[in-house]
């Protein structure tokens, strides 16, 4: 077995097989993966990271494709992680999101991982944003990641990168689809893909109304016609995410807010764990403290004062 | 520390028929497996780098056309030049019995021919990881 150290000269190196490995030390929980973070981590990186989100088939594999195509001709080492969820009953998934990119598969300067969402344990928040930092280390820049934005998604994967693109299509429920609470708020960079197939007037004019809402001190974000089919759109969507990207994250910035969103999952995590040893404590398991709520010994909320005392006495 | 099976289905060659290996990938998923498909008409070296990329511990590769005593083996070198030696190996299509000396020797651990249950394939995923501990 490699030290982690050795693992780190690998990674740094831009050994392919090592990355990867880490990737799957970091996906499966693995104690040693803490330790190799720390050891990567320069705060001085300035790789761009960009969270792609939207509704299934609105060609978010299709547009990142492109986007490697864009970034590779730059000589840009580009990295991708592609989330998708795992079935609650099984634990398995299938992940199909590479299906769209394999044109790059034989490009040594593209790295695309796949991820099963695996709960939200070792889902989106905790796990992702440390993939993404191994391939930071390893010299991907930029490094997208591609999540499936049902409901609460989007805004998840808002605390992830530097910078969130909402990929919308036309059809049925345009206004349905804008006005969900949130998506407005968290996208940088909207696009409006699929341009070739038309539709498009009533698909921006229902953005457009829906960003109205948006307060403006936050900034509204530029509303792209796109299409991953021609590559229409390409270079005015590049033009506007680096627009964005020096706005929010220029300069020493982009440090400081890359550093708070790796504190704030480094945090989750912590957060969750330190809370549920404590439930194991206190009650012997969740399925103990469940058996307790059922009981009506106490609730969830009663669970949740416990956990404030109990914190409480340690400091 | 929770561990996931991660297995790769590649279809090499120029046939276009992937309903045996989108079969196969449902039930590795409903088995509880990442299944990471990538595809019809996809080269070996493109399967052996997405193998490495994805770190799976199974590559399953999928054929119809006839062409897998060249292809496969093409395959399974190029995951060994590229380290993956520890990566298992199985294949499955239209593959006359006399061929598949030849596959294993190349390191096919397991060939599947057409009308095998998919459980069957699930339980030798399972028993080669238990091996593998
Ligand atoms: N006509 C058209 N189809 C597209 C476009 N982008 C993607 N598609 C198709 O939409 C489907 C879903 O694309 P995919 O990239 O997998 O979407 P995802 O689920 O959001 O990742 C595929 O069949 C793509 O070929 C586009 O710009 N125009
Ligand atoms: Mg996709």
């Amino acid at each position: 077995m490699n030290t982690v150290h050795e693992l780190a000269e690998g990674i740094r190196s831009g050994d392919g097989r090592t990355l990867a490995r880490a990737l799957t030390m970091v996906e499966n929980g693995d104690p040693r993966a803490a330790v190799l973070l720390h050891e990567l981590y320069d705060p001085s990186a300035t790789a761009l990271t960009l969270g792609v989100t939207g509704p299934p088939g609105a060609g978010k594999s299709s547009m990142v494709n492109r986007l490697i195509a864009y970034w590779r001709g730059k000589g840009k080492k580009v990295g991708v992680l592609a989330v998708d969820p795992s079935s609650p009953f099984s634990g398995g998934a299938l992940l199909g999101d590479r299906i769209r990119m394999q044109e790059h598969a034989t490009d040594a300067g593209v790295f695309i991982r796949s991820m099963g969402s695996r709960g939200h344990l070792g889902g989106l928040s905790g796990s992702t944003r440390d993939s993404l930092e191994l391939m930071i280390a390893a010299g991907y820049d930029p490094v997208m990641v591609e999540t499936v934005g049902v409901g609460q998604a989007e805004v998840e994967v808002a605390s992830l990168a530097d910078l969130t693109i909402l990929v919308l299509v036309p059809g049925a429920g345009d206004e349905v689809q804008t006005m969900k609470a949130g998506i407005m708020e968290v996208a940088d960079v909207i696009v409006l893909n699929k341009a070739d197939a038309g539709g498009m007037d009533r698909l921006q004019t229902a953005v457009e109304s829906s960003l109205e809402l948006v307060p403006d001190g936050i900034g509204r974000p530029p509303v792209v016609r796109f299409s991953a089919k021609t590559g229409q759109g390409l270079e005015l969507l590049v033009e506007k995410i680096l627009e964005e990207a020096s706005s929010k994250t220029g300069d020493s910035r982009g440090a400081r807010k890359r550093a708070m969103l790796v504190l704030e999952s480094v945090l989750r995590e912590k957060g969750r764990k330190m809370a549920a040893s404590k439930v194991e404590e206190m009650f012997g398991g969740m399925e103990k403290a469940i058996d307790s709520v059922l009981r009506g010994e106490t609730t969830p909320y009663g669970i949740g004062e416990l956990l404030d005392k109990s914190f409480g006495e340690e400091d | 520390m929770e561990r996931k099976i991660r297995v790769l289905i590649g279809k090499p060659g120029l046939d276009g028929h992937d309903r045996g290996a989108k079969f196969i990938a449902r039930a590795l998923r409903d088995a509880g497996m990442e299944v990471i498909y990538t595809g019809i008409r996809q080269t070996p070296e493109a399967i052996a780098n997405t193998a490495i990329q994805e770190d799976v511990d199974f590559v399953g590769l999928s054929l119809l056309s006839g062409a897998h005593n060249h292809l496969f083996p093409q395959v399974a070198r190029l995951i060994r030049e590229k380290g993956g030696d520890d990566i298992i190996l199985f294949g499955g299509g239209v593959i006359p019995g006399e061929d598949i000396p030849g596959l294993e020797e190349a390191g096919f651990r397991a060939i599947f021919t057409p009308g095998t249950p998919a459980s069957d394939v699930v339980e030798f995923i399972h028993e080669e990881m238990k091996n593998r501990r």
